[in-house]
């Protein structure tokens, strides 16, 4: 199969080919699964969260075609390290451009990533208040200061 | 090591040497338009005429004159039913076909009912068959054309088109079949099916794309749909592709005389990847007709559950071996293929949907190795499924029925 003659760039064929940071985490702190198998996509993501709200961990599942399985791939790359803060400004395009771009019918795959992402820190913060107060503050500020 | 697996021959199929050296002097040497008078122009004529014998000798029709030629089989498709129902307007406006049809047919029929035709659209069963019972209820005071496949483009199976052919000759309505996805490949006779009208596609068979043909019963009305010159009796306007045409008349010729041969072994390759599919994978389902007279002898579609299309597809492709899906995440309209849903099957096995066409240069050794391919390749995407996990925990039961 040559290059030039594939559905998706080499990024994205080689997040396909070589999923990053595919399966569970036992004790993630968050998971969060978007989608519905009808409309040809599930997205697991499972994280792990430091006591500083810094993402130590990020692990996908994924029911879906190539892009699908490339964007929780890439999204969970994108997310590892980041505080929680950081991850949630998280966007769909940032997941997008890291690929170097998708066929246009695909963008809805990279959606689902930015979603799975969110429902997995909207899952962590639910288990703690704490966190979730600090990250309210934090927006809170942001908006002052904008 | 990676091979090179060509299992999509209902796609398309290479054309056979002979039907590459027959057509390669209608590019350079002999280019006249088949319409001219002068003697390039003759010469032309002459082999189009040669081709449409070779054509009505293969499908049982008396005279080559009934044969046309257009661009592709989509385009024969909407030549025979807006050609039909235009010709007919006088008569009624009212279509029977079912829901089981390709995008060429059942986009013609979806066009003229935007242009005040009706059509009704016949349920199939569970194996995508269907009852020529319910054609003939279909059939209302006006009905002017009845519109059907021989096999089925996506899931193979094969209609009962005499049983219908003669519900439309009783009713003495107009009784147009696709076989596209059948010429070459099943028995094929138009005085059997009681067919007006029969289309096919070349490219299918070992022939060129760029040629498609109809065949018009004497007594069936046909008006043109591509205005422009007198070329093919006035059925179809347009300079006509020689050199594809050459190459289809040899190819249906060719289809003829190795039938047998050809089905006898594309079956058994069919019946040895359906058995290794089967016996090696769990939780995976033939959709259509089972393997048999009900059946086309190529076509093999499956659905291996809690997984999904393209993943299945792009790993064939990275091993070498070419397949299609009918899953949504294929096709460029996020929509999966109109037939599994008219069978009623579930949207998840849709989703997880690929088609194996064998052809007759395939063999046994081939499909040997796409089935310990394959096997991976399911077992690979099931592994970062969260469904097959759901599945392995009893959190879900496998939605394939066990009978």
């Amino acid at each position: 199969m040559s290059e030039e003659n594939s559905l998706y760039n080499p990024i994205v064929m080689d997040h396909f080919l070589n999923p990053r940071n595919m399966g569970d985490l036992d004790d993630a702190d968050g998971i969060g699964e978007v989608g519905a198998a009808a409309c040809g996509d599930i997205m697991k993501i499972s994280l792990k969260i430091d006591d500083n709200g810094r993402i130590s961990d990020a692990k996908f599942k994924t029911f879906g075609c190539g892009s699908a399985i490339a964007s929780s791939s890439m999204a969970t790359e994108l997310v590892k390290g980041k505080t929680i803060e950081e991850a949630l400004q998280l966007s769909n395009k940032n997941v997008v451009d890291a690929l170097g771009g998708l066929p246009p019918v695909k963008i809805h795959c990279s959606v689902l990533a930015e979603e799975a992402i969110k429902a997995a820190l909207d899952d962590y913060l639910k288990r703690h208040p704490e966190m979730a107060s600090r990250v309210a503050a934090a927006e809170a500020a942001k908006e002052k200061k904008a | 090591m990676k091979r090179n697996v060509y299992l999509d021959c209902q796609s398309s199929t290479p054309v056979l040497p002979e039907v590459y050296e027959a057509m390669l002097p209608w590019f350079k040497e002999y280019y006249g338009n088949a319409s001219a008078l002068h003697e390039l122009g003759v010469r032309s004529r002459k082999a189009l005429n040669q081709s449409r014998e070779r054509f009505a000798a293969a499908i049982g029709a008396e005279r080559p004159e009934d044969i046309v030629f257009t661009s592709c089989g989509t385009e024969a498709n909407n030549l025979a039913i807006k050609g039909s129902v235009y010709a007919l307007e006088d008569k009624g406006r009212h279509i029977v076909t079912t829901v089981a049809e390709h995008p060429s047919v059942e986009n013609s029929i979806a066009f003229l009912e935007k242009h005040g035709f009706r059509a009704t659209r016949v349920k199939v069963d569970r194996f995508g068959r269907v009852n020529p019972a319910d054609v003939e209820a279909a059939i209302e005071k006006d009905t002017v054309l009845i519109a059907t496949h021989y096999a089925n483009h996506d899931i193979g199976t094969i209609q009962p088109v005499e049983e219908i052919g003669e519900i439309a000759e009783r009713c003495h309505i107009q009784f147009f079949v696709d076989c596209n996805f059948s010429a070459g490949w099943l028995p094929l006779n138009v005085n059997r099916m009681k067919a007006g009208l029969v289309s096919l596609s070349p490219h299918r068979f070992y022939g060129p794309k760029g040629v498609g043909v109809l065949w018009k019963a004497r007594r069936s009305r046909l008006i043109s749909i591509i205005n422009g010159g007198i070329q093919e009796e006035n059925r179809r306007s347009g300079t006509e592709n020689v050199p594809a045409i050459v190459g289809g008349g040899v190819a249906v010729e060719r289809a003829s005389a190795e039938f047998s041969a050809r089905t006898a072994h594309v079956a058994e390759l069919q019946s040895r990847l359906w058995n290794g599919i089967r016996s090696r994978i769990d939780c995976v389902c033939l959709n259509g007709a089972p393997l048999g007279e009900n059946r086309h002898p190529c076509n093999l579609n499956v659905s291996a559950e809690f997984i999904e299309g393209e993943g299945q597809l792009l790993l064939c492709n990275a091993s070498g071996i070419a397949v299609s899906s009918g899953s949504s995440c294929v096709s460029r309209n996020l929509k999966y293929s109109s037939v599994l849903s008219a069978i009623g099957l579930d949207e998840t096995l849709a989703q997880g949907n690929l088609i194996f066409s064998v052809g007759k240069d395939n063999t046994s050794e081939e499909i040997d190795y796409v089935i310990e391919s394959y096997a991976g390749i399911v077992e690979r995407l099931r592994g970062m499924s969260p469904v097959w996990d759901d599945y392995r925990k009893g959190v879900i039961q496998s939605k394939i029925s066990q009978d």
